[in-house]
């Protein structure tokens, strides 16, 4: 299957299936998930609790793998790769904010972002990146001094100060007040516009697909619809 | 610039510096142990060689009853003999005014117009002997001080018969008398044996040589071939009264300076591995726990792009810094404790300089099994963690799956509240790691048992030799074989209430390829002071023509009950004598052959004759005993079993056997640093739950129930692992101490189990008291915090 040239795809699955354990006790996180993501665009997903928004990120971001079916970026098959392959492909291409944080405890949230910004080829300074979230004088603090929306800043930090081709975003703004939460989605739509990065975003806030290119709504381990939006507003005119 | 995982690294490490302190000094235990073992073999073969090659100590000594001095020069002329040289030498008694009892002696002549060639000695005080002046002497260091004597003193010695008084004019050592211990003794004592040096000519009119010698001494040339040698030296010398050569193995300071290193190179090959081992196995338990318990952080690296090369090599620096931290300071306190332990050498072996050296490689070995076992850990759980994707690895470990572990029955839950409950289900959801940290505290247990077992055995075998095996008070021995009559003049004198006559042959006992230099010693049918005992510690009674062997000389020469054995006897008529074996003998001191004295009398062809005997005392009466013993011409000796036993103890407690109150101690420190890092594990382990259960209202108290009362199961149930283990290590261990001079039995002591119990429990109830402490500081908001 070759892409119609106009579009090219950041990613594209063919009936990715997540089956967790086996058994009785066997979950399936994901049920035959086709997806095409044109490169370059902000990509809102939505869904209910446990729907297997996560688990379909961390299978695109390359930190997981699929039970059964085939994924692409641009025109590599991440579902061919080894470890080793799988793990080039994080460190060149790939920036993640998860859905719990995940900070090295022993490590201040300036040397939490150099932790990435060291093994990147086209990094922004780690200094740069948490000016860009608001965290320029809590750079020298550790996780544990910080809030639950703070870290959740530092995280966001970590990931565009690789300067990221693609950038996957579980819950960014969960534990954001609203004005904070705008000022971040400002951040990664800079991302997406200064980098042409491909941008995924997971949220529960509905509100944020109003800045979306595109809109996901996963259901039950499936996508129950993928909506091109066609009337986009800016990050700072959403209303919440 | 340092990275950010350095930074991590160095933070991480700081984070748990008590436990990876804990960790250092277990390993540098072990490692301590190797080192300073394997440097004191070192030194002391190194500084026996130099020592020996210095005061150019012979390699043949030769013992002949009267050999003109023109013989010597045919012996220098034997094919691969360096040099040769005669020399006098003989038995005297050293009269003391304050100390009834003679003392032993044995003197010896040094050249009068040039130097020693071989047996020189080293004059550590005052000056050489005048040849022109007969009563000088050069009196050994070690008796001289034990006795307060030095130069410008005087002595008075019996020697063939004859009582002089000498003029001390200098103190000695010499490598002959590296161990200066009397004939027939095992442990030295500097009070109560001497070694004198007199002009040849002077030694000569005292024991009518003059013109001839009665020791050949023979220096081998590089390529000689020493047996050859012998045999060429006994064919010269056996129409002179030779005795038989033999070689410096054979000589008596060397025999024991090589069992000695010998016994000493087994341990250290044993011991340290044993307590090596153990401290490897602790360290892979706690890095293995370590690196587990950073699983989501690995995940994360691994998510950021880090390769598995790159986060395995964060980890690998982690374990480096601690085990090559432990590794070099078990070298640093490994050299220290070795130069004290040469202290301790020194004050039985009289080397005039010992310098501690360690070879390289004991450091190497030491550094690369503290690098391998730590190592080793890490990478089996990178490895498990490698396989999960990390998506997986960084989310919190899956809640454990009940479905597996049994439901508490309601009478059950009734019974136990809700803490209890939490420490039962750890054990029956974790069962393996609950049964490695049970492993861990019970090899350290085990140790200790081995090594108070090993304790115990000491003092056991002094009890067993003094008390059950050797009960005279006195034991008398005679310059010469005498008839058994001379047992009447010391029945009669006042105050001996019991003398046993025994005499004693050396001979070279042989079977197959196996030799043995020893001796016979011919005991009465009957012994009640000088017996032989079977292992279960039955007297074997003397019958017939069977000899009785001890256990260590049977197993030396690979010999059973009912085999015939070959005595070369290496006096008198020296008849070669094929005796069958009847049974075996549990001694644990030196390696006695016995046979009935008359049997022996028979094969000898001399009925009737004694070499000396053993007495029971009247304690009150000593020191008039000891006066009429002295007046005895024929006396060579006298030994009192009260200053053996006070000289055994000594040197197993103060001497070279002092290592083992180390060894004890190291093992006791090792058993406390499991039993402490297991408990700072449970306490890492569970600290968010720790902090949960005290955030929902749980009291300190409630809190660390459940952490103490997991340490207190695994420690109670450590206990029979322990018990087990201890047996097999305490067989291993006391193998490793024993010599052919004393074999440690392992006498498997309730005691020593006892005390080894209840210091894993002390051990436990310190580690839960110190953590417990940090169950009270727990911030509950940073933990809590800190994952999520
Ligand atoms: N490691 C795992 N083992 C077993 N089941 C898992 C695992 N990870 C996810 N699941 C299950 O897979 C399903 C999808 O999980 P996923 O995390 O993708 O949901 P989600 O859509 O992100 O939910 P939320 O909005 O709550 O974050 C859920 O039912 C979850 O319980
Ligand atoms: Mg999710």
């Amino acid at each position: 299957m070759t892409p119609p040239p106009s579009i090219r795809h950041a990613f594209r699955s063919e009936g990715v299936t997540k089956v967790y354990g086996s058994g009785p006790a066997a979950v399936h996180a994901l049920r035959g998930v086709d997806l095409e993501v044109p490169q370059g665009e902000i990509v809102v997903v939505l869904g209910p609790s446990g729907s297997g928004k996560s688990t379909m990120l961390n299978i695109l971001g390359g930190i997981d793998r699929v039970t059964d079916g085939k994924v692409w970026f641009l025109d590599e098959e991440l579902t061919a790769m080894n470890d080793a392959a799988l793990t080039q492909y994080r460190r060149r291409h790939v920036g993640f904010v998860f859905q719990f944080y995940n900070l090295m405890p022993s490590l201040t949230a300036r040397e939490n972002v150099e932790l990435v910004t060291e093994i990147a080829d086209n990094p922004m300074d780690a200094g740069e990146a948490l000016e860009l979230v608001g965290l320029t004088d809590r750079a020298d603090h550790f996780p544990a001094q910080l809030s639950g929306g703070e870290q959740q800043r530092v995280a966001i930090a970590r990931a565009i100060a690789k300067q990221p081709e693609v950038l996957f975003c579980d819950e960014p703004t969960g534990a954001l007040d609203s004005h904070t939460g705008r000022a971040v989605l400002r951040v990664l739509k800079g991302v997406n516009e200064k980098l042409g990065a491909t941008v995924m975003i997971i949220t529960h806030a509905a509100a944020t697909a109003q800045m979306a290119d595109r809109v996901i709504k996963f259901a039950d381990g499936q996508i129950r619809d993928n909506i091109v939006n066609t009337s986009k507003v800016l990050p700072e005119n959403i209303e919440w | 610039m340092v990275s950010s995982l350095d930074k991590k690294l160095g933070r991480d490490l700081w984070r748990i510096k008590g436990q990876a302190t804990a960790i250092a000094v277990v390993i540098a235990l072990g490692v301590l142990m190797l080192v300073m073992m394997d440097g004191l073999v070192n030194s002391l073969e190194a500084t026996r060689t130099a020592y020996y090659e210095r005061y150019r100590l012979a390699d043949i000594f030769a013992p002949v009853k009267r050999a003109p001095d023109h013989v010597i020069k045919e012996i220098a002329e034997i094919d691969g003999v360096n040099v040769a040289e005669g020399r006098i030498f003989g038995g005297a008694l050293i009269d003391l005014d304050d100390e009834p009892a003679p003392i032993r002696a044995q003197v010896a002549s040094l050249p009068d117009y040039h130097e020693a060639r071989l047996n020189d000695i080293y004059l550590t005080q005052g000056r050489a002997l005048d040849p022109t002046r007969k009563d000088e002497i050069i009196l050994l260091k070690a008796f001289a001080d034990a006795r307060d004597l030095g130069p410008g003193d005087q002595l008075s010695a019996t020697m063939n018969g004859a009582r002089r008084t000498f003029d001390i004019v200098g103190l000695a050592q010499s490598p002959e008398f590296l161990y200066a211990v009397a004939p027939g003794e095992i442990v030295p004592d500097d009070r109560s044996f001497a070694v004198f040096w007199m002009s040849r000519e002077a030694l000569g009119a005292a024991f009518d040589l003059d013109g001839a010698f009665n020791e050949a001494l023979v220096q081998i040339g590089r390529n000689g071939d020493i047996l050859s040698v012998i045999d060429q030296v006994d064919r010269l010398l056996e129409p002179y009264g030779g005795v038989g050569a033999y070689g410096l193995e054979d000589q008596l300071s060397n025999r024991f300076v090589s069992e000695e290193i010998s016994g000493l190179r087994i341990s250290a090959r044993t011991v340290p591995s044993v307590f090596l081992f153990v401290a490897a196995f602790l360290l892979y338990i706690v890095i293995s726990r370590i690196v587990q318990s950073e699983r989501e952080q690995i995940g994360l690296l691994k998510a950021f792009g880090y390769s598995g090369a790159e986060v395995s090599l964060h980890y690998f620096k982690f374990t480096l810094v601690i085990a090559v931290a432990g590794a070099a300071l078990g070298c640093i306190f490994g050299v220290l404790s070795g130069r004290g332990m040469v202290e301790l050498y020194l004050i039985y072996y009289k080397f005039p300089f010992l310098v501690f050296s360690v070879d390289p490689t004991a450091f190497a070995v030491g550094l690369a099994v503290s690098i391998f076992s730590a190592t080793i850990g890490g990478i089996l759980v990178l490895r498990q963690v490698f396989a999960l994707t990390p998506a997986v690895a960084m989310r919190p470990p899956a809640p454990a799956d009940f479905s597996k572990s049994i439901a508490f029955s309601d009478a059950f839950k009734r019974f136990l509240d809700q803490p209890s409950r939490m420490v039962l289900r750890r054990f029956i959801r974790q069962p393996w790691r609950a049964a490695v940290a049970t492993i861990g505290i019970g090899a350290g247990m085990a140790l200790s048992i081995s090594m108070l077992t090993v304790l115990a055995s000491f003092d056991e075998i002094v009890d067993i030799n003094f008390s059950v095996i050797n009960r005279g008070d006195v034991t008398v021995s005679f310059i010469e074989p005498l008839a058994d009559k001379t047992l009447f003049e010391l029945k009669r004198i006042p105050g001996v209430s019991e003398v046993e006559p025994f005499r004693s042959v050396p001979a070279i006992l042989r079977h197959g390829r196996q030799k043995h230099r020893g001796g016979l010693s011919g005991l009465i049918v009957e012994p009640r002071l000088n017996r032989a005992m079977a292992t279960d510690r039955s007297q074997i009674m003397m019958r017939g023509d069977g000899i009785i062997l001890a256990k260590a000389l049977s197993d030396k020469l690979g010999i059973e009950p009912g085999d015939m054995l070959t005595v070369e006897v290496r006096n008198g008529r020296r008849p070669v004598l094929e005796l069958p074996v009847a049974s075996i003998a549990e001694t644990l001191i030196g390696a006695p052959a016995y046979i009935e004295l008359g049997a022996l009398n028979r094969a000898m062809k001399e009925p009737y004759r004694v070499s000396g005997a053993y007495l029971r005392i009247d304690s009150s009466k000593r020191d008039s005993i000891y006066k009429a013993i002295k007046n005895m011409p024929a006396v060579a000796g006298v030994s009192r079993k009260e200053a053996e036993r006070e000289a055994l103890v000594k040197v197993m407690n103060e001497g070279a056997g002092g290592m083992r109150f180390v060894m004890a101690a190291i093992a006791g420190v090792i058993t406390f640093g499991i039993v402490y890092n297991s408990a700072r594990i449970a306490f890492a382990e569970r600290e968010r739950d720790l902090a949960s259960l005290r955030v929902i209202g749980f009291t300190r108290g409630e809190a660390s129930f459940v952490l103490l009362g997991e340490i207190a199961i695994i420690s109670l149930l450590a206990l029979p692992v322990g018990i087990f283990l201890g047996q097999f290590l305490a067989i291993a261990i006391s193998a490793g101490f024993s010599t052919e001079l004393y074999q440690i039995p392992v006498y498997y002591s309730r005691t020593s189990y006892a005390t080894a119990a209840l210091a894993v429990l002390a051990a436990a109830c310190v580690s839960g008291w110190l953590v417990s402490r940090d169950v009270d500081k727990l911030s509950l908001v940073e933990c809590l915090k800190s994952r999520e």
